[in-house]
């Protein structure tokens, strides 16, 4: 033994103890493992969460009183929304019929969906808002729940409205859309049951672009030998056909 | 200290643990959602959540753009309307001829019921090659980051695999807004705490569907239980080609997209 620790190190260290005792009983001794468990938290807080304010009614609630424009509804192009897409939250209605929910008659409601943008998919029924009846509202024309155009598209531009736009600027500007797709009259009253054909061979594009095509102004390849495995329009795109 | 003032402090110390104790023997013995037990589970009983596992799949070809989901998230769970705070929101993705990508949040700012749409497109028609919308929201990930790094362990999975923030518990540090390698995660600024899409856990628990979804116009998003056999998006899983979003990170999303471009990140 060398030196005896001083007498103030020793009482430091048995207080130190002391306390580190105490923590190591309380946490492995008196307090019991379900209060350490994270689990109650996590169900308190799950509880909180499920136990929040349901604003948006649902799609059924709906047809339990409002019969007449379900009915309409659930037959018609737009039955792919809820009520609630245009009506807005209905859940404080549902209790309390007083409430009234949205009835938006804008036409810039109805453009949200239906404005022409080019990064909508193709075959959306879009319009262009500039010269599609300006200052009309829309509903003096389509009734909402049951959107069906109150005359049949007499062009494909109606609907087609980025195909059109992209061939306008094309070398096949001047080619028009039925001298490739043969379109059943049908289509233009249900478009996505009855669809136009589309050319099924090279030998199509090449009554223009084969090498013993009548035309003269049009770039000619050999289809013998020009990528002979595949279709034309696995490199080229119809509508907009890249210029020589 | 004298010595007198230390005994009696000490007095009333050590009783005070026996009734730290007596209080939580009176708790539980077990949490009440014990994960993967399903015994309880009968039909016509309340909700367990053992016996569901949320997920959400997207259909970019269906996607139109309208904003929406967004509107309906906010009403639904109080997110502040101002734009940059979201729970959801869509994406523009337009991939121009020369190959270079440009993605745009659209227009959130505004009141659809009011008509304020207005198109946010900033590039030029006739430069681009394709371009789509692309709704994003919490993947609900299996293997969460934004978990790991919590220092509070207030962020956890519940048993049918949504992501929750326990409100009381977080600091409001900002770590798993940094770690979600998404950024769906947003600072609340009235609670100042970590805030993130819940699947709308509060209408998924009464059969109800997320907001986003219920009002989805064109069905673009499709809600459903991985552990049913027949639910709309084990359909959709079987039938369509699926994609998630940063695979190569193995978070191992929930959120599982369709027709997804390549450029998407």
């Amino acid at each position: 033994m060398g030196k005896r620790l001083p007498e103030q190190l020793t009482r430091l260290a048995i207080v130190v103890g002391i306390l580190a005792g105490g923590a190591l009983v309380v946490r492995f001794l008196i307090l019991p493992p379900t209060l350490l468990d994270v689990r109650f938290q996590q169900a308190a807080t799950t509880g909180r969460w499920a136990a929040r304010e349901i604003k948006y009614a649902g799609a059924t609630a709906c047809g339990q009183c409002h019969d007449e424009p379900v009915s309409t509804w659930k037959k018609g192009y737009h039955k792919t929304l809820s009520c609630e897409t245009c009506h807005g939250a209905t859940a404080r209605h549902t209790g309390d019929p007083s409430v009234k929910p949205a009835l938006p008659k804008e036409r810039q409601f109805c453009l949200l969906c239906h404005a022409y943008d080019p990064s909508r998919p193709k075959g959306f029924p879009q319009v262009n808002p500039v010269l599609h009846n300006p200052l009309k509202g829309c509903t003096t024309c389509h009734k909402p729940h049951d959107p069906v155009p109150p005359e049949v598209p007499r062009e494909c531009s109606a609907c087609h409205a980025q195909i059109t736009n992209i061939k306008s600027v094309s070398p096949h500007a001047l080619i028009g859309c039925t001298t490739c797709h043969t379109v059943p009259p049908k289509h233009k009253v249900t478009p996505r049951t009855i669809k136009p054909t589309k050319p099924e061979t090279r030998e199509f594009c090449g009554q223009c672009h084969g090498r013993d095509a009548p035309r003269k102004d049009t770039p000619k390849v050999d289809l013998a030998t020009h990528g002979e495995r595949f279709t034309c329009w696995q490199c080229h795109y119809p509508h907009m056909p890249e210029r020589p | 200290m004298e010595r007198r003032t230390l005994l009696k402090g000490a007095i009333l110390f050590i009783p005070a643990g026996g009734v730290l104790r007596s209080v939580a023997r009176a708790a539980p013995a077990e949490p009440a959602d014990k994960p993967g037990d399903t015994s309880n589970d009968k039909p016509g009983d309340k909700y367990d959540p053992a016996s569901h596992y949320y997920g959400m799949g997207i259909e970019i070809e269906k996607c139109i753009g309208c904003g929406l989901c967004i509107q309906a998230c906010k009403e639904e769970n109080d997110v502040p309307r101002e734009p940059f705070f979201c729970r959801t929101w869509v994406e523009r993705y337009t991939i121009k001829k020369d190959d270079t990508v440009v993605v745009e949040s659209i227009e959130q700012n505004r009141n659809p019921r009011k008509g304020e749409a207005r198109s946010t497109h900033t590039v030029n028609e006739a430069e681009i090659q394709r371009t789509f919308f692309v709704p994003k929201l919490c993947n609900q990930c299996e293997n969460p980051p934004c978990v790991q790094v919590c220092p509070v362990a207030a962020t956890y999975t519940t048993p049918d695999g949504v992501i929750l923030v326990d409100t009381e518990r977080c600091i409001g540090c900002r770590y798993c807004i940094q770690a979600c390698p998404y950024g769906a995660r947003y600072l609340h600024p009235r609670t100042r705490v970590a805030d993130k899409c819940t699947f709308c856990y509060h209408r998924i628990v009464q059969g109800l569907l997320p907001a986003c979804v219920e009002i989805c116009p064109t069905q673009a998003r499709v809600f459903g239980d991985l552990r049913s056999k027949a639910s709309q998006l084990v359909r959709f899983r079987r039938m369509k080609q699926i994609a998630v979003l940063k695979p190569h990170l193995n978070t191992q999303p929930k959120v599982y997209y369709a027709g997804l471009d390549g450029e998407v990140r």
